[in-house]
């Protein structure tokens, strides 16, 4: 569905991905994981369309997506949940989950439905659907975060560090619901460093370290490298 | 629904007091400077939408507001042309030198804009200045005609200007009304809140810039035009550095992305700069202070304070319910006895 090939983005000088593959099959969930500053957000951002390769291709649908602008990329299935739970912080619940059915805003029926979905999944955001955004609490940021990226139907969700800054009871909810929005059939990309978890629910995964993937495999293998084991699960 | 209900009569009382204050005061120098003030109004109404709703500081606002009364004055007194279709023309002229610097200026972001902007705004004044032919230079523009009257209506006298102009102002403030509450209004908000997370959302934000940037010069243009035609003389001034900063002052006392803060702003500023008159410029040992003040307490004006001190009091009120709910409910009293004892060691 997704595959990156020989990707390579630069900030100035400064290469912070070079020549990453990465291959997301239909109905996946695929983690990337790796700490701070490795590349993982910079490769979400390149997907997104947000930040130009240098090098390399990217196939979405065997198509190469890399020279469309990131309202196309959306309208074409590809929709980023942002690290650090971005919302519009002034605005109610619900504006901010129309806000992501942007690319659909001719189509009210589907929004009222989309909107209808999330309440669903997210109970807790229909109680506050008329509070101001900034005034949730984290994990319920995260969780209107995740919804309103649902809004936009996409095909793919590029999830940027769901668990950072949440208790563990939270963030096991988080992964649970990530669970579920896939098993209705979205393919989920995930960034985390919470290996452990996201091992947990995904079926492979890459192991990003300074801007090059160093190991890559399904995600028993993963949990059995030593390596892996050392770094991101400290046991 | 009390809350509507009592928006709802503020508005229309302000729109009454507005319809009658003519017949209130028989100062025709008064009325003059409310028109004035009313014509500053739309105009600022235009920058609050690219300015306080999109985050885009525009410093080439009087630019704007200059090419909308030069087309006028030009199109009504060199060329001839009927005056509504010279009014229309103007707008449109406005608008298309709007888009054309939009293109450009909106490439930079933040401060880079606002100093873009700044020197758009100073090239148009020279251009105005220095461009002998079209624009009469220093020596400006004499003899713009009043609005043409439609049959029985005519606008030769003050009384009627003061409508005619009331009546655009209501226009303006509805039509920014209209687009605040639109999807297009929160799309600019996104814009506003965070460029790079709008465009993860699928919004085209160049697209929607240059609209609010067309947009607002289209409300400078509007003043301009009203103003060439209330004044009845322009020369190069109007399109001055100090134009632009008064229409901001305006904007920011009265509150920078509110609805109403344009209309307070300049009610104020134009109130009391018309009290200080005394002072002649030593009014702005004053008003640079309080300016000061207000930005570093106040950042969103007089109508953000005041909506901040209605949630405040809002908050306070639930607060209190809750607490005693909760007292009357499960909160042990000092008499009773708690149910274990706290275990020591």
């Amino acid at each position: 569905m997704l595959e990156l090939k020989g990707l390579s983005v630069s900030y100035g000088s400064f290469t912070a991905i070079e020549s990453i593959d990465v291959l997301v099959q239909k109905g996946e969930i695929v983690v990337l994981l790796g700490s701070n500053g490795a590349g993982k957000s910079t490769t979400f951002k390149a997907i997104s369309g947000l930040e130009k390769p240098r090098k390399g291709e990217i196939l979405f649908e065997g198509k190469s997506i890399d020279s469309r602008s990131p309202g196309r990329i959306v309208e074409s299935g590809i929709v980023q949940c942002a690290e650090g739970r971005k919302l519009f912080p002034k605005m109610s619940v619900s504006e901010n989950l129309i806000m992501g059915a942007y690319v659909h805003r001719k189509n009210k029926k589907a929004i009222k439905q989309s909107i209808k979905h999330v309440y669903e999944l997210f109970p807790i955001l229909y109680e506050k659907k008329e509070n101001a955004a900034g005034s949730l609490s984290g994990g319920q940021q995260q969780m209107l975060a995740i919804g309103r990226a649902l809004m936009a139907k996409p095909k793919l969700m590029l999830l940027d560090e769901p668990s950072i800054g949440l208790a563990p009871l939270i963030v096991e909810q988080m992964f649970e619901v990530i669970q579920q929005i896939n098993e209705e059939g979205t393919t989920i990309l995930l960034a985390e460093q919470n290996a452990n978890a996201a091992l947990g629910i995904a079926s492979k995964g890459y192991v990003f370290e300074s801007g090059s993937i160093v190991v890559q495999g399904t995600s028993e293998e993963l949990l059995s490298d030593d390596s892996v084991r050392k770094a991101y699960i400290g046991a | 629904m009390a809350a509507l209900l009592n928006r709802r009569t503020v508005i229309s009382g302000f729109i009454l007091l507005a319809l009658v204050f003519p017949f209130l005061t028989k100062n025709s120098y008064v009325l003059h400077i409310l028109t004035l003030a009313f014509i500053w109004m739309i105009a600022v109404y235009g920058l609050n939408l690219l300015a306080g709703y999109t985050g885009y500081l525009s410093l080439a606002h009087a630019g704007f507001f200059a090419i909308g009364a030069y087309s006028l004055g030009i199109l009504t007194v060199k060329v001839g042309m009927n005056y509504w279709l010279a009014f229309l023309s103007s707008l449109i002229i406005t608008c298309i030198l709007g888009l054309l610097i939009g293109l450009i200026a909106l490439r930079t972001k933040e401060h880079f804009f606002a100093i873009y902007t700044l020197c758009v705004g100073y090239i148009i004044y020279l251009v105005i200045d220095k461009w002998d032919g079209l624009t009469g230079g220093v020596r400006g523009l004499i003899g713009i005609p009043v609005p043409a009257g439609f049959g029985p209506l005519s606008f030769e006298k003050p009384l009627s200007q003061y409508y005619l102009i009331l009546f655009f102002l209501l226009l303006t403030v509805l039509m920014v009304y209209r687009i605040v509450h639109s999807l297009s209004g929160r799309t600019f908000i996104a814009i506003r809140n965070s460029e790079e997370l709008a465009k993860t959302l699928g919004i085209a934000t160049m697209k929607n810039k240059l609209m609010v940037f067309v947009l607002s010069t289209l409300f400078a243009g509007l003043a301009g035009v009203l103003y060439a035609s209330f004044i009845r003389f322009i020369g190069p001034d109007i399109g001055y550095i100090t134009i632009t900063f008064d229409l901001l002052m305006y904007l920011l006392v009265g509150g920078i992305g509110t609805l109403a803060g344009p209309i307070v702003g300049t009610l104020l500023i134009v109130w009391v700069s018309q009290s200080l008159q005394f002072l002649q410029d030593y009014r702005m040992l004053i008003f640079g202070p309080l300016l000061t003040l207000l930005i570093i307490f106040y950042p969103r004006g007089i109508i953000g304070a005041f909506y901040e001190w209605k949630i405040k009091r809002q908050e306070k009120k639930r607060m209190r319910a809750l607490i005693k709910n909760h007292k009357d409910a499960e909160f042990p009293t000092a008499n009773s006895v708690p149910d274990k004892k706290v275990k020591e060691g």
